[in-house]
């Protein structure tokens, strides 16, 4: 087990490092920081937009490789990702973002793989009934509602209950009323009534994804014949469902769960920018619109960090429900 | 010649085209996608010459007038047609769809077909390009390069979308091929001496393309909902052009006062995804020989 897993470790170091670059080297050929500065008002003189550009390592006039090699010795070797386009730290505006996606990255994407498993599990062991048929036509639907527009009809929901009932019991904008003071119950229960809908659509998504996966995965595994022989030794229904039943199905799930974390990804990005989340999400969208190189680079690799790390969790969950991976490798 | 001699037709075994046919039409919930896909196809290429007023006209005298008989489904907050720039949007968002769906599943089948089939070094590095174009959200890398591509219009977006949406298929499609390469009828064809490119050709594509036409279906849902995302948050297809992405976009403050600018648009987006999610369900049930009831 462990020489299988350090092989994959080992591959997605790789994997990181060409991504990390590429980003840099396709970010700078891409942007334009030098028509960020120029469009200014009042008008900077040439001079001092050259100025502005070496001072971010972003001076066009200076070969692409020589930028680049500079970058990565600085970025890569010395963890300091440079400056933002407005001049302050990049690693600091890193640091006070991460936390905020993660949040609801891992709240959203825990729930609704969780919910999702379960609910394709239980629509299998109930398939062609009245609970399976509903659990069916609502994922399909969801399914077919992009994420941005799933946000938006919760948001718009609130809106109008918020408009309806007279109260502003839902809350969609940001992730904390802002003067909120008081115990530390209260600043709890407001940003919980904040996570409340970004974190719905993220889930919402996985769920209605994983939950079809699973469905047709598990009832693949129902009609086995060693669930039968599981029976028939005597054991109890819930048992061979949970111990024989779903845990084989939920091998081949660990390849979707991979694949499906890039999406997940790309939803919270959305998620993030609709409800007005400072998060990795609204800064990648805000950067690109002031060419921003060095901020756009850095939500990158955070991107290529937590794709990677997923995937090798759903490695170690491949490897941990299937006996054949452990030992043959 | 006598009738004796020539079989009956009914006693003709049935071909699989008219099987597949006959277990797709059986299936009720991909005859309704099937139906409303061609009525969405109808809407969004006549559509626009229903109406008297095109999408970038500007009816002065009549600003965020709700559905009416002169204007069927309203006009936005500047006087344009909802229902003119909803039809011509959705056109623009099948055909980019489609466009997309096409040329990824051709270029997964390719790339997987050769990975699979050449193996050793070829194998390795195609799918080392497939990993790393997997390690960034499509999203970022297409949001990046957007500005640059403003000046080579929406083909330019239709070929970056395709760049970043046929990585899974040809992982699939590789470990198909690498099945198939063991069976006697490709390794008959090897030793007749028929260059590995027919080979991919004649014997290996047909009989990955069930797969492939199911999964080119799916593909167009998924370009569409990755294309309006990108417009609504305006990297994708650019003014004075539209897109469902850009009318959902324009449409979304208006929502609640003013639900015809949104819902259409909304409305039929959805309602597409669903439609081709049906079809291609009933599309792999009809084509799986596996399926219950697959013999009749």
């Amino acid at each position: 087990m462990p020489s299988y897993l350090v092989k994959r470790l080992g591959y997605h170091a790789v994997l990181l490092l060409a991504a990390v670059c590429l980003s840099y080297l396709l970010a700078s050929l891409a942007l334009d920081p030098r028509s960020y500065y120029e469009g200014r008002q009042p008008p900077l003189s040439p001079a001092a937009v050259d100025h502005h550009l070496t001072a971010l390592g972003l001076d066009d006039h200076q070969p692409l490789r020589e930028r680049f090699l500079h970058w990565a010795d600085r970025a890569l070797l010395h963890g300091d990702l440079g400056r933002t386009i407005d001049g302050t730290s990049v690693d600091a505006e890193f640091g006070r973002r991460i936390g905020v996606s993660l949040r609801l990255l891992l709240a959203g994407t825990v729930l609704g793989t969780v919910a999702g498993v379960l609910a394709g599990a239980w629509t299998a062991v109930r398939q062609y009934r009245f609970s399976d048929r509903a659990v069916t036509v609502i994922s399909f639907a969801l399914l077919s509602t992009p994420v941005f527009l799933l946000a938006i009809l919760l948001k718009t929901g609130a809106i109008w209950f918020n408009q309806t009932t007279g109260t502003d019991l839902i809350q969609f904008t940001g992730e904390k009323s802002p003067g909120v003071d008081g115990g530390f119950w209260t600043v709890l229960g407001d940003r919980a009534v904040h996570l409340l809908l970004p974190t719905l659509s993220v889930a919402l998504f996985a769920l209605a994804g994983y939950s079809r996966y699973q469905r047709s995965s598990m009832l693949d595994v129902l009609g086995s014949d060693y669930l039968r022989t599981a029976r028939a030794k005597g054991l109890g229904r819930r048992a061979v469902l949970l111990r024989h039943g779903l845990r084989t199905a939920l091998i081949p799930m660990s390849t979707y769960f991979s694949y499906g974390f890039l999406a997940l990804f790309t939803g919270a990005t959305f998620t993030e920018t609709i409800f007005g989340w400072h998060g990795m999400g609204e800064w990648f969208v805000n950067s690109i619109g002031k060419n921003d190189v060095n901020s756009v680079v850095a939500v990158n690799i955070f991107a290529a960090v937590t794709v990677l790390f997923s995937g090798f969790l759903a490695d170690l969950l491949h490897a941990a429900l299937d006996p054949r991976i452990r030992k043959t490798s | 010649m006598t009738t004796a001699t020539r079989p009956a037709p009914a006693a003709a075994p049935t071909g699989r085209s008219a099987l597949v046919l006959r277990r797709f039409l059986r299936n009720g919930s991909a005859l309704t996608g099937a139906v409303v896909l061609v009525l969405l196809f109808l809407l969004a290429f006549l559509g626009p010459y229903l109406t008297p007023w095109s999408y970038s006209h500007i009816d002065y005298g009549a600003l965020r007038s709700a559905p009416g008989p002169d204007h069927w489904w309203g006009t936005n907050r500047i006087g344009q047609d909802v229902f003119a720039q909803t039809v011509r949007g959705l056109q623009k968002s099948l055909i980019i769809g489609l466009l997309v769906a096409v040329l990824a599943t051709g270029l997964a089948s390719l790339v997987g077909a050769c990975a699979g089939y050449f193996g050793g070094w070829t194998d390795r590095l195609l799918m080392f390009c497939v990993d790393l174009l997997l390690v960034f959200p499509s999203f970022l890398v297409i949001a990046i390069v957007s500005p640059r591509l403003r000046s080579g219009g929406w083909f330019a977006f239709v070929a970056l979308l395709t760049v970043f949406a046929w990585m899974i298929t040809a992982r699939v499609v590789r470990s198909m091929t690498l099945s198939l390469k063991e069976r006697e009828f490709v390794r008959a064809a090897r030793y007749m001496g028929v260059g590995p490119f027919r080979i991919i050709w004649r014997h290996v594509l047909p009989n990955v393309a069930s797969f492939l036409v199911i999964d080119a279906t799916i593909q167009v849902g998924g370009a569409v909902m990755s294309e309006t995302a990108l417009s609504y948050f305006g990297f994708g297809v650019q003014p004075p052009d539209v897109s469902l992405g850009t009318l959902i976009a324009s449409g979304t403050g208006a929502a609640i006062t003013y639900p015809w600018m949104f819902f259409f648009a909304a409305g039929l987006l959805v309602v597409f995804v669903l439609a081709v999610n049906l079809v291609g369900d009933g599309l792999r049930d009809a084509l799986d020989p596996t399926a219950e009831g697959a013999a009749r």
